[in-house]
């Protein structure tokens, strides 16, 4: 009997249509639309960086459209409460291939299926979008929680990151609601781009330089109580510990390693 | 200046640690007038210590002056420590400034009691009062009430707080007794009923009247020492179970006990902090509270203290095998919660997935559940067909071979002979 599994990858490489876009979540949507359009059968989607020409299949590029990848959302939007709709949002930003497609399948699934389809977490796309979202969210939380703002001495507080999902669009709402008397920056250094709050709105932002106010020579750039407040914070620290209940594993799942270069205590 | 600031800190965040509450969730507040600071409804762990304990306010006591002489508490009158007070404006400074940083998600305020019950009740009310009032801070407080302050001065604070808190201490009366001659649980018992009513009594008026300020949104807490003195297991949830519904608390906390003196009344310095009871008597609690459980199902006369090689969940099912095996494309919700290694994430994913059509094993997997641990207690569309009914120890057997408890390494109550 031939392998189940090879007969599938046999039929998808050879009858299989490649739909390339160009990586935004709106190329992504308009990619959607297109397929409504046509209806090709099995369709794999791939963003042009990661497009490798394939002599078994047909390949077309999707013109990204703001008109056609509205549509998509508001028909989404139709069908899927808000918690939902922010899942596919949040796998989105997960920033991983596999999800282009696990979205793309999710979404024909659900327009192809009566209401309450997102239920059904038997689904290989729906769980996949649901854990994956799930992610995302615990790294958003994560940046709430690790951000450490360091205060300058123009009176900004500064932070710089690189989280390991492109969560900042979900970080707004919160410190603008918090912080809403300061100014601050939160900086993704991986991702070149950052948000500004100017005690009025906030805005996206581009630095050439990283400013990385650890470092010892630019500590002229810091509030003159910046230093002492990191102290008394690290004090704090090792007083609220308790040594006879240490307990490592436990410290390390909570604030793993790769964090720890964000924060005050541990540097 | 900063260096006695230091010091004070080092002093009254060290007094203060013993007291685990850490919960910042189930405030609303909102940062309304553009100042700084605001709830957040699931609370946020700014940071945990390496004891692996979350830090997520800053908790201090305000003084460790005491005038009660409690053999388990560091700050007791007898003690040989050093003393120190912060001053109102030195709180709400680091307060503020470990705020605007991102350090933490607000204040934990308690005192030892010095002069008398008001006097410390009005000067942690002036605290928060300067926060709130002069300093626009939204943040989360966690205020201590003061067993024996009057009415006016508590009412004044819940005003203020989003959390206010009594700790039991020990779980009965005897233990108190025994340890804080005193103390009573009476005295916590007034303060706990009198702010529960108020809760009540706020939100009835705010139906009414939308301007009714917010009082103790977080509601209430208390902590309880365990292994201090010879309770059960069975005492010490019957007495949680009992304030969960007499006062609608939001947590109990169990506190290991950590011997600080020589007190013969006592564990001797030196003995391991019980943390894998603490961790047993954590697990009862949420599956009183989220798990539908009533605690006389996990302990009773016949099982008065929790097995420390399984969990009480598992436990309670391998007494229970006649309600085993468990359908899982049939069974209702509160019965696929029962079942071990299935969670209440998992178990609500699987009522929901089962009505598309029957829930295979490889399915079960991916949802999450532990497959492992459940394969024993539940039959779904393809399990394998299984001659022989196991008995619970053979269960038992088999989940104890293929798991590995944090535990074991370190048997916390074992002396060692070399």
């Amino acid at each position: 009997m031939p392998n189940l599994f090879q007969h599938q990858l046999y039929k998808q490489s050879i009858q299989s249509m490649i739909y390339i876009f160009d990586g935004s979540l709106e190329g992504l949507l308009t990619a959607v639309f297109e397929w409504f359009e046509r209806k090709p059968g099995l369709t794999k989607i791939v963003s042009k960086e990661r497009y490798q020409p394939n002599v078994f299949s047909q390949s077309f590029e999707i013109l990204t459209e703001r008109t056609k990848a509205d549509r998509v959302w508001q028909g989404l939007t139709k069908r899927l409460d808000k918690k939902w709709m922010r899942q596919v949002y949040c796998s989105y930003l997960s920033e991983k291939p596999e999800l282009h497609q696990d979205i793309f399948d999710f979404c024909i699934y659900i327009f192809q299926h009566p209401a309450g389809a997102e239920k059904n977490y038997g689904n290989a796309q729906v769980l996949s979008l649901a854990q994956t979202a799930r992610k995302v969210e615990r790294e958003k939380h994560r940046m709430e929680a690790f951000i450490r703002f360091q205060k300058t001495a123009d009176g900004l507080f500064y932070c710089g990151i690189d989280p390991d999902f492109n969560v900042i669009p979900l970080l707004v709402n919160h410190f603008r609601n918090r912080y809403a008397d300061q100014q601050w920056i939160i900086y993704d250094i991986k991702r070149h781009y950052g948000i500004f709050y100017n005690l009025e709105t906030v805005e996206e932002i581009e630095m050439d330089i990283d400013i990385n106010l650890l470092k010892k020579s630019n500590q002229h750039l810091l509030d003159e109580q910046e230093v002492l407040y990191a102290d008394l914070w690290k004090n704090y620290f090792k007083s609220t510990n308790i040594v006879a209940r240490k307990n490592t594993k436990l410290h390390t799942q909570h604030v793993p390693k790769r964090y720890w270069k964000y924060l005050t205590e541990k540097l | 200046m900063s260096e006695r600031l230091r010091e004070k800190l080092n002093i009254l965040a060290d007094a203060a640690k013993y007291d685990v509450s850490c919960s910042s969730s189930g405030s609303d507040r909102k940062n309304t007038n553009k100042g700084v600071g605001n709830g957040h409804h699931s609370g946020i762990c700014h940071t945990y210590t390496e004891d692996g304990r979350c830090v997520s306010l800053l908790k201090i006591l305000l003084t460790n002056h005491c005038i009660f002489d409690c053999a388990y508490c560091v700050s007791r009158r007898s003690n040989d420590i050093e003393r120190a007070a912060f001053t109102v404006d030195e709180v709400v400074e680091l307060t503020m400034n470990f705020y605007r940083r991102n350090y933490i998600e607000g204040l934990f305020l308690s005192s030892g009691i010095f002069k008398n019950a008001d006097f410390t009740m009005e000067r942690l009310l002036r605290v928060v009062k300067k926060l709130r009032l002069e300093e626009n801070y939204n943040g989360y407080i966690h205020l201590k009430t003061i067993p024996g302050a009057s009415d006016e001065l508590i009412t004044e604070a819940g005003l203020y707080a989003d959390r206010m808190s009594i700790n039991l201490e020990m779980p009965t009366e005897t233990g108190l007794k025994l340890l804080a001659p005193e103390k009573s649980h009476q005295d916590v018992i007034k303060p706990l009923g009198f702010v529960k009513n108020q809760i009540i009594q706020f939100k009835e008026e705010k139906k009414l009247i939308k301007s009714v300020p917010k009082f103790v949104p977080a509601g209430q807490s208390t902590q309880m020492v365990i292994g201090a003195t010879p309770e059960t297991d069975k005492e010490i949830m019957y007495t949680a179970a009992n304030f969960y519904k007499s006062f609608s608390l939001k947590r109990v906390y169990y506190s290991g006990y950590i011997p600080i003196s020589n007190d013969s009344r006592m564990p001797i310095l030196g003995t391991q902090p019980p943390l894998l009871r603490e961790n047993r008597l954590y697990q009862t609690d949420w599956l009183m509270r989220f798990y539908g459980f009533d605690v006389r199902e996990l302990l009773n006369d016949a099982n008065p203290h929790l097995d420390t090689d399984i969990d009480p969940k598992l436990s309670w099912a391998l007494r229970n095998m006649q309600h085993f095996p468990v359908d899982i494309n049939t069974a209702d919700y509160q019965m696929i919660l029962r079942v071990p290694g299935i969670g209440v994430g998992s178990a609500q994913k699987i009522v929901q997935a089962r009505k598309f059509g029957k829930l295979y094993i490889h399915q079960l997997k991916k949802i999450g559940i532990a497959y492992n641990r459940a394969k024993h207690f539940i039959t779904c569309a393809d399990s394998p067909y299984q001659l022989k009914d196991f008995q619970s120890h053979e269960i038992k057997g088999f989940i104890l071979a293929e798991s590995q408890s944090k535990y074991l390494k370190t048997p916390s109550n074992q002396i060692l002979l070399f």
